[in-house]
């Protein structure tokens, strides 16, 4: 008898939400960690610290740039940069212990080691320096998540040229950041340092930054970005850089070949995050890589050898925390021979940055490409009572729905409170409610939420009604 | 314009019911195309319209019409319409479902009428599911286009339609405990027919039932023996219905009583047997007559009993197939009944209960044998018919069955042939 029904590998939100729910199930259950705190890259290196941070800088820069006007007058403003990194660290520690005991009570064993597979049904734990343990599992959950990719040129030494991971550690204010990347890493962590003081330099290979995101969005954020003063180098091509001293140098060429030259104190490479299956010992157990190194899946998220799983960014789709968390719940019910599904399209895609981003279902560019017929409704929040009375008047709303049927199609996102107002696209959408189905729904008033519906009657008939 | 009238049907009907129109109010309809389906005592019936036209209803589904009365009128000066086609007939055909209220229907949105109209009509979300709705379906095995929406808006699958769909596949149909709803249904004209000839024939007839069983090891010898044989020649089976008819019309010839009616004070005795078959039909219990049944061999028999229980499946049977008979044989056996007392068809004056054939001890020679056995059950009217005819009849059919080689002569052949 195996000592296990399930194994998860790695205690991301995508495994230790697996393992929560194949408990819930009556599977007995062990979780490996390879870390001495669990929660994974969103709990320690990740969502949770970088938003405490940036929630930090939100303050900081309001108490800087925007209290005077709400009739608050400060003096001898300043940042106790150690306290606030060590507030993160507090929240990381919150949350760290907020799994810990979810794991007791759900009475999943926490293995902590790295895990190796011997064969498909077993497990080594390499637990210190040359201890193992082995442990036999009928079936594995694989959730060991990503690492920030790295360019084959440049050299990472942690110290001066750093990935996210660094950058949420750091024990200074930059004088001046240099970020490779002006995707959603990116530009999240450039918001912080940008607010807290720091010279922000985004170098990005595109013509836009959150590429994925719909154009409108793009365009909007780096207004934004732009008018709080980051800098932008787009169409850029990094060629490599080096340090000497405390000082980083990277080079680029623009769009005409001509070579660029960039001075700053630290530079982060924030280009992307890489499936992590590294000493994992998939070939003891027979497991394929796709050509992009992530584990193949079927539709069922069982990997090429039946009864081994894999969730999360270890394998294809989007690279998000309730990604993970809804595939870590559909293996365990598909596990217990329940039939779950998970809409990808309706999976929400987010951007903490201020103001924030965010998206669910079709692009506006995807339509276009793809000819359907669509219509949009486009609503600013700066028409709203609730946005003046805040001061936080920036973004919009955007709703985009078939043309014949009004469907909703896609919800685009920026502004204050984006993040959680998306929310209300994604049950829409789940439901296939038309546009003028959310205009005759009752939102508070007055409320951020609000923009969603005037967009969704501009949508439907053009008929907004505070605008 | 023309009035298209009820026709007279038979001579004993007077009144039919509309069950339903087969075209639409206001539609153009061809020479001959089938207008309505009229409901008579016994059968259903097509009307064809006499002239063509565009057609517009005087009366409606469900009226009781006098023969004469006015179905519709026909407006035979109307152009016939670009692309009208007449084909929605067979549409029409289907069974009409009926509708059972629910509680859940009649919980209100609070959205304004007008909106809600819309929002019922089919929508490009029409049986959409949830999210929790379509994990429901797929762990249920049903299709989401396979689900009755009663509660979701726009068509939608809710949770609780997702639910109600996968139960009733489940073949659990739901019933509310506690249910105290009750469904109203207007008696079909079958129906109102059955029950007035039952209570009739009950209240104007000295009825009384004698019983006797039948050991159907023999003629369960001869089906096993000659089954596939006769089958193949005959290209039909060989059933008890033809053994029982014909073991009936030789006893009743001995017992003509039993074949007889009481008609105005006098006794019409018959020379033939016309024997009325009961089938069970979707619409309810109709009785089919095979004439002249004694003249019939027993693959005969078997061939007429197979169409008139094929027509009468398909609601085809006729008023001339349905009237007359002389006696009938009722098989309650069919549904599983061990013993029952039939009632008289009138103006019959006998019928013979058929039952279900069961292994029951039976002492035979002194000793106890498993042996096939059916009660049947003769039903008669004491008026004309005495005890000891009665009893002597459902004698002879007994010995008949139990030995079937008499049939062919009507006596053992020995006996005849030493003249005893």
């Amino acid at each position: 008898m195996s000592d296990y029904n399930v194994v998860v590998i790695g205690s991301g939100p995508g495994g230790y939400i697996a393992a929560i729910r194949c408990a819930q199930l009556g599977m007995k259950t062990a979780i490996i960690e390879k870390y001495d705190v669990l929660g994974g890259t969103c709990t320690n290196v990740g969502c949770i610290p970088s938003k405490a941070l940036l929630d930090s800088s939100e303050h900081y820069h309001n108490a800087e740039k925007a209290f005077a006007e709400h009739g608050i007058n400060t003096t001898g403003l300043s940042i106790d940069f150690k306290k606030m990194i060590d507030r993160k660290g507090n929240v990381v520690k919150q949350n760290n212990e907020g799994i810990a005991y979810l794991m007791k009570k759900n009475k999943i064993d926490v293995l902590t080691g790295t895990a190796s597979f011997v064969t498909k049904n077993k497990i080594s734990i390499a637990v210190g320096k040359g201890e193992k343990k082995e442990i036999e599992a009928d079936k594995v959950i694989i959730a060991t998540g990503s690492k920030p990719t790295k360019l084959p040129f440049i050299e990472i030494d942690k110290k001066r040229i750093i990935t996210s991971t660094e950058a949420l550690t750091l024990t200074e204010v930059p004088k001046h950041l240099i970020i490779i990347g002006g995707g959603v890493i990116g530009v999240e962590l450039g918001s912080v340092y940008q607010r807290l003081g720091a010279k922000v330099t985004v170098i990005e290979f595109l013509d836009k930054i959150v590429a994925t995101m719909d154009e409108d969005i793009s365009r909007e954020m780096l207004r934004f970005l732009r008018k709080d003063g980051m800098e932008f180098l787009l169409s850029h091509k990094v060629t490599g850089a080096g340090v000497k001293g405390k000082e980083v140098t990277v080079t680029a060429e623009n769009k005409n070949g001509e070579k660029v030259e960039i001075k700053g104190d630290y530079c982060m490479v924030a280009v992307g995050r890489a499936p992590y299956t590294a000493g994992l010992g998939l070939e003891n157990a027979g497991i394929k890589l796709d050509e992009r190194g992530r584990i193949e899946v079927d539709a069922n998220l069982q990997t090429n050898v039946p009864g081994i799983y894999a969730i999360g960014d270890v394998i294809k789709g989007a690279m998000l925390a309730h990604k993970a968390e809804e595939e870590g719940a559909f293996v365990a019910e598909i596990m217990a021979g329940q039939k779950p599904h998970i809409h990808y399209n309706l999976i929400p895609g987010v951007a903490y940055t201020w103001p924030e981003a965010a998206s669910v279902g079709a692009n506006e560019q995807d339509l276009k490409k793809n000819g359907v017929a669509y219509k949009s409704g486009k609503f600013p929040f700066r028409a709203l009572g609730r946005a003046r009375a805040s001061g936080d008047l920036d973004g919009f709303v955007k709703v985009l729905a078939a043309k014949e049927t009004d469907e909703i199609l896609g919800v685009h996102i920026v502004g204050a409170r984006a993040a959680d107002l998306i929310i209300e696209g994604v049950v829409a959408m789940e439901y296939r409610a038309s546009a003028e189905d959310i205009s005759r729904m009752s939102h508070p008033h007055p409320t951020y939420t609000e923009a969603f519906k005037e967009a969704c009657l501009i949508a439907t008939d053009n008929r907004a009604l505070n605008m | 314009m023309t009035e298209l009238k009820v026709p007279s049907v038979a001579e004993s009907i007077t009144e039919v019911t509309l069950s339903k129109f087969l075209v639409k109010d206001g539609d153009y309809v061809e020479l001959d195309q089938p207008i309505c389906e009229l409901e008579t005592d016994k059968a259903s019936q097509e009307i064809p319209a006499t002239v063509a036209g565009i057609v517009k209803f005087v009366a409606k589904e469900g009226d009781d019409l006098k023969i004469g009365g006015i179905i519709c009128t026909i407006d035979e000066a109307a152009k016939k319409p670009e692309g009208a086609k007449p084909a929605e007939v067979k549409e029409a055909k289907v069974e009409k479902k009926e509708e059972v209220k629910k509680p859940a229907e009649t919980k209100q949105t609070a959205a304004p009428v007008v909106e809600k109209k819309e929002e019922t009509k089919q929508s490009y979300a029409a049986n959409t599911p949830s999210p929790a709705a379509e994990k429901i379906l797929s762990e249920g095995d049903v299709k989401a286009k396979d689900v009755k929406v009663t509660t979701g808006i726009g068509g939608r699958i809710t949770k609780e339609d997702a639910i109600n769909a996968v139960r009733a596949k489940a073949n659990m149909p739901q019933k509310e405990a506690f249910s105290r709803t009750e469904r109203v249904e207007k008696m079909s004209r079958l129906r109102k027919t059955v029950s007035e000839r039952l209570v009739y024939s009950k209240n104007s007839t000295a009825m009384l039932t004698t019983f006797n069983e039948v050991d159907m090891t023999t003629i369960n010898q001869v089906r096993a023996k000659y089954g596939d044989a006769f089958k193949k020649k005959n290209e039909v089976g060989l059933g008890m219905m033809s053994f029982f008819a014909k073991a009936c019309c030789l006893a009743l010839e001995k017992f003509p009583s039993v074949n007889a009616y009481i008609e105005d004070g006098n006794i019409v005795y018959h020379d033939y047997c016309d024997i009325s078959i009961a089938v069970s039909t979707p619409k309810g219990l109709v009785v089919p007559v095979i004439r002249n049944a004694e003249s019939l061999s027993l693959a005969g028999i078997e061939r007429k009993v197979k169409e008139l229980a094929i027509k009468g499946r398909d609601g085809q049977l006729t008023m001339d197939e349905m009237t007359g008979g002389t006696f009938t044989i009722s098989n309650g056996g069919v549904f599983g009944s061990l013993m029952s007392t039939p009632i008289i068809n009138p103006p019959q004056s006998a019928i013979l209960g058929m039952h279900k054939v069961q292994d029951r001890a039976m002492v035979i020679d002194g000793k106890v044998e498993v042996r096939p056995m059916m009660y049947v059950a003769l039903s008669y009217d004491h008026r004309i018919i005495d005890g000891k005819e009665s009893v002597g009849f459902l004698v002879a059919v007994k010995d008949f069955l139990e030995n079937p080689h008499k049939m062919l002569l009507g006596a053992d052949p020995i006996e005849l042939l030493i003249e005893i």
